[in-house]
């Protein structure tokens, strides 16, 4: 059966009208249209999809859509500062831990949501707000300096 | 199928005397259903916004937790940490960071999975589960609860609402740890919650210990009372010989029979070791696991 209601991305309010059982990512790729929150595993491991949902991380792909009415969703979209780029994503380019980029939104938002609680996390704080997060490409070091920069800022 | 978000606990349990299964984080429910392990429930009620089910409630004998409240909240409450310390230390093993903060205490009980991390320290704390139902409500201890690998005693529509705690007495402390492979997004392989008192000049008053991952529900483990009178090193190390006997694992792709039963052994002697340096006063963060680099590196 379908839902409709005002789902808030990025300080919009959108409605959409989707079936109960939609999960957050897509109703964020398909029907609200901004795709850079990314679907790695499908399966709550990679943290590729990773949102802020009222400034915390969720796995947007095991959250159901219909359960973030009246909340806050933050995505990759919502986390550039008008066109400049936010700190993690300068400091991410770089020191170059971007490779094939897949990871990288997920990494951000969890990245983002350690440092607004914790603004002067420790490495091991990085490794532990990081670790839902997998990356393929770089081997972390650089992903942790990145950030690890970027709260000594 | 239909979705409603309750505001009140009658809400909610009316919804699933009427058939609704109720999803807090969906951590389980939802990761099953997208593996299509178990399809989602036809009509399912949210019961993330009932407030009063999101606190730790201090109390003369005890403390009470609501069902609501986040594996991110146990392993940071001042009170939590200090008293109920094996808890903590399995909370904060749990999943990735997104997962702490949404997956629930009520969830991980309720899905009654035998590696659950919080089920071990829950049993040798001596909690039990408070469940609502239409116009009731029930104590059930919590070595009643579990039934089997997913499966519990609470009936169709019942609802936790929380987890009642009784005060540790005297110098006691606890402790959890597990084995595991890696150090995030991990199941226990297995795992031995301990929570002891001690006596006058240092010996144990008293012992309890469960275990994960070794049977079809968490064990406690039965013959405890011959560990009183010892000394912490030869309780640790007895506690690893009742371990390994009681023990009743499967072989799967994570470890055959044989290892966990050795291992079990291994880890409850070190929860034994590290609830005792806690009941003694020395101060091991939580986890356990990472404090004493047991685990992955």
């Amino acid at each position: 059966m379908s839902e409709s209601f005002d789902l808030e991305v990025n300080g919009i309010s959108y409605s959409v009208t989707i079936d109960q059982g939609k999960n957050l990512l897509s109703v964020i790729r398909e029907d609200v249209g901004l795709t850079g929150t990314k679907e790695g595993c499908d399966d709550c491991e990679c943290g590729a999809c990773m949102v802020l949902l009222d400034g915390q991380p969720v796995n947007s792909c095991s959250f159901l859509a219909v359960q973030a009415q009246g909340r806050t969703v933050t995505t990759i979209e919502g986390v550039m500062q008008g066109d400049e780029m936010h700190a993690l994503q300068r400091n991410l380019l770089d020191a170059g831990g971007v490779q094939c980029g897949f990871c990288t939104p997920g990494m951000i938002m969890s990245a983002h949501a350690l440092l607004d609680r914790n603004a002067n996390p420790t490495p091991e704080d990085v490794k532990i707000g990081l670790s839902g997060n997998l990356c393929r490409c770089t081997g972390y070091a650089k992903i942790l300096a990145a950030v690890e920069k970027t709260a000594a800022e | 199928m239909s979705f409603t978000i309750a505001t009140t606990i009658d809400e909610a349990v009316a919804a699933m005397a009427a058939g609704a299964r109720p999803i807090a984080g969906g951590t389980d429910l939802v990761v099953s259903a997208r593996h299509g392990k178990l399809p989602l429930p036809e009509d399912l009620v949210a019961i993330d916004r009932l407030i009063e089910l999101s606190e730790i409630r201090p109390g003369s004998g005890g403390c009470q937790i609501g069902a609501l409240v986040t594996h991110a909240r146990l392993m940071m409450d001042p009170l939590l940490v200090q008293s109920y310390t094996a808890l903590a230390d399995a909370a904060a093993l749990v999943g990735s960071p997104s997962t702490r903060n949404i997956g629930t205490l009520g969830g991980n009980v309720m899905n009654a999975s035998p590696a659950m991390d919080t089920g071990a320290p829950l049993l040798v704390l001596g909690a039990s589960a408070e469940l609502a139902s239409p116009g009731a409500m029930r104590s059930v201890p919590l070595d009643e609860l579990w039934t089997g690998p997913g499966s519990t005693s609470a009936a169709e529509g019942e609802l936790l609402v929380g987890l009642n705690l009784p005060s540790p007495s005297g110098r006691s402390g606890s402790a959890y740890v597990r084995l595991e492979y890696r150090r995030a997004m991990e199941i226990a392989v297995v795992g031995a919650a301990a929570g002891v008192t001690l006596a006058e000049g240092g010996t144990l008053a008293s012992v309890s210990l469960a275990l994960s991952a070794v049977a079809p529900t968490i064990l406690a483990l039965d013959g405890t009372e011959a560990l009183a009178g010892l000394s912490p090193a030869d309780a640790a190390a007895k506690a690893a010989v009742l371990a390994s006997e009681q023990a009743a694992p499967i072989s799967d792709l994570r470890a055959s029979d044989g290892y966990r039963r050795h291992c079990v052994g291994v880890m409850a002697k070190r929860a034994v070791d590290a609830a005792c340096r806690r009941a003694a006063g020395e101060s091991i963060s939580v986890p356990v696991n990472r404090a004493l680099g047991i685990g992955a590196v």
